[in-house]
């Protein structure tokens, strides 16, 4: 339980570091390009395809859950939107890009750390903590709510081509369903959300590479405790911001 | 000058420096020697300031290092190059981007400036037109020198190398050697470097400290070494059968 404490106390510390004042913003400008398209822009991929699946696996389920003639099609439509503003676009795919980006990221900042270049860093008097983590920080949490948008546009379009191909409902009904009762708040909490997981992810797994110790099998090791500990504090946040959003 | 006043440092409850004190002159090469596992990092990191003695101080001249706040640290740690064991350039960053990155942050050079200082670097290197390579297209002699082209880019007071020779085959080492005492005599420089390298500590060896078990055991210049009566480096020193035969042991 104290290695524990330990552990939050340290990451706190980090994050104080990383936050503290940037030696030059125009470098720090350069990197936090650079680290959207490592982070953000090579995520795009990934994010589409496994939105495409998603909305077409949700509407298919619906269709077969909700058939009833007393249950209106254009319900499928609007489940399917819901499903993919309020919990998929956001909660999953910050899951799935908690493997792909958090192992990245534990990986690179480990590395670093037992190839002395961090110490390096540390010499010519740069904040390593914040050279390194905080472009991380900052691309993750302005691109990932990009990404957000994007799984829920693809998502709700992979509905309507399932739709269309299997011919398991009419694709009208889809269209209508998902107009329904529309709440841009959704749209805010989900965008909020996938914010918070981009902080969440990217910062725990910063805080593991950033302390990984010995050798390649240990940068192993932190980029999976990264991976773990990051999944989790993201359902633990869920759970939070659910709580204090929509009810 | 750099100087270390009773230097104790342990992990875990076991003690890795044991009571060093020591002085390094301005414009000299000078030479920590030991075993592997002797300390000899761990002093040179504590000296630089990677690790916190547990007791005892860094002086760097009238300066005690030891009990500086962060800024201030910051501030002499301008004045430092280090040179990694592995040189510890930034994979992501090429050669002139490793270079340059000091004088980017720490600097308001032109863009213009800050290039003909890269250059002069690299130049002072031998490794004109390397500057778009990654350090994965580097051999291991060159990796060398461009840390040391990194570490002399801010014109530093004091140099710190790590074994810079380790992994280079006997010529590339004396290159690198020499091009470490030629700056040091160049621009008077405290340099302390760090090696087991009997090679070395004839070549450049001004003053040299021999760490045995922790404890600073021995100092001297490398017309002293040979003629040395402590078992335990000798032991070290004339480690080699043919270095054996040459004493006479």
């Amino acid at each position: 339980m104290l290695k524990f404490f330990e552990l939050i106390g340290r990451y706190f510390l980090l994050m104080g570091k990383v936050f503290s004042r940037p030696e030059k913003f125009s470098i720090y400008r350069r990197r936090i390009v650079y680290e959207m398209e490592a982070i953000g822009i090579d995520s795009i991929g990934l994010t589409a395809i496994i939105s495409i699946f998603i909305g077409a696996v949700i509407t298919l389920q619906m269709c077969i859950n909700l058939e009833s003639p007393f249950i209106p099609q254009s319900l499928i439509g609007y489940a399917t939107r819901e499903t993919m503003i309020l919990e998929f676009s956001s909660t999953v795919v910050a899951l799935i890009l908690s493997g792909k980006v958090g192992s990245a990221i534990a990986s690179e900042i480990g590395t670093m750390r037992i190839t002395e270049q961090i110490d390096a860093l540390e010499i010519m008097g740069i904040n390593s903590a914040s050279y390194l983590i905080l472009p991380k920080i900052v691309a993750a949490v302005f691109f990932f709510p990009l990404l957000t948008i994007l799984s829920i546009g693809i998502g709700i379009v992979g509905g309507y081509l399932i739709a269309i191909a299997t011919g398991i409902m009419i694709p009208s009904n889809y269209i209508e369903g998902i107009l329904i009762d529309f709440r841009p708040y959704s749209i805010t909490y989900s965008l909020i959300k996938s914010a918070v997981f981009a902080f969440i992810i990217t910062s725990i797994s910063a805080f593991f590479g950033y302390y990984a110790k010995g050798n390649s099998l240990e940068v192993g090791k932190a980029s999976t405790r990264a991976v773990v500990a990051g999944s989790v504090v993201i359902m633990i946040f869920n759970l939070i911001l659910t709580q204090i959003l929509l009810i | 000058m750099i100087r270390a006043e009773h230097i104790i440092k342990s992990f875990d409850g076991r003690t890795v420096l044991n009571d060093i004190s020591v002085e390094f002159k301005t414009g000299c090469t000078n030479l920590i020697i030991g075993r592997s596992g002797s300390g000899k990092t761990v002093l040179l990191k504590t000296l630089v300031g990677l690790h916190e003695p547990d007791e005892g101080s860094v002086w760097y001249d009238e300066t005690n290092y030891t009990q500086l706040g962060f800024m201030e640290r910051k501030a002499i740690r301008k004045d430092i190059g280090m040179i990694f064991q592995g040189g510890a350039l930034l994979d992501s960053s090429t050669v002139e981007e490793n270079i340059k990155l000091p004088l980017d942050l720490f600097t308001e050079q032109s863009e213009e400036e800050k290039m003909e200082r890269v250059n002069f670097c690299l130049k002072r290197v031998r490794l004109e037109n390397a500057n778009h390579l990654y350090p994965a297209e580097l051999s291991g002699g060159m990796i060398k020198r461009v840390a040391i082209a990194r570490a002399i880019v801010m014109n530093p007071r004091y140099l710190f190398c790590d074994e810079p020779n380790s992994g280079l085959d006997p010529q590339t080492s004396i290159v690198i050697d020499n091009l470490i005492h030629e700056i040091t005599k160049e621009y008077n420089i405290t340099t302390i470097i760090n090696t087991h390298d009997m090679n070395s500590v004839m070549e450049i060896g001004e003053k040299i400290v021999y760490i045995h078990e922790g404890h600073k055991w021995w100092e001297g210049t490398k017309e002293d070494i040979l003629h040395a009566e402590n078992r335990e480096l000798n032991d070290f020193v004339f480690a080699s059968a043919m270095a054996k035969r040459a004493k006479g042991m």
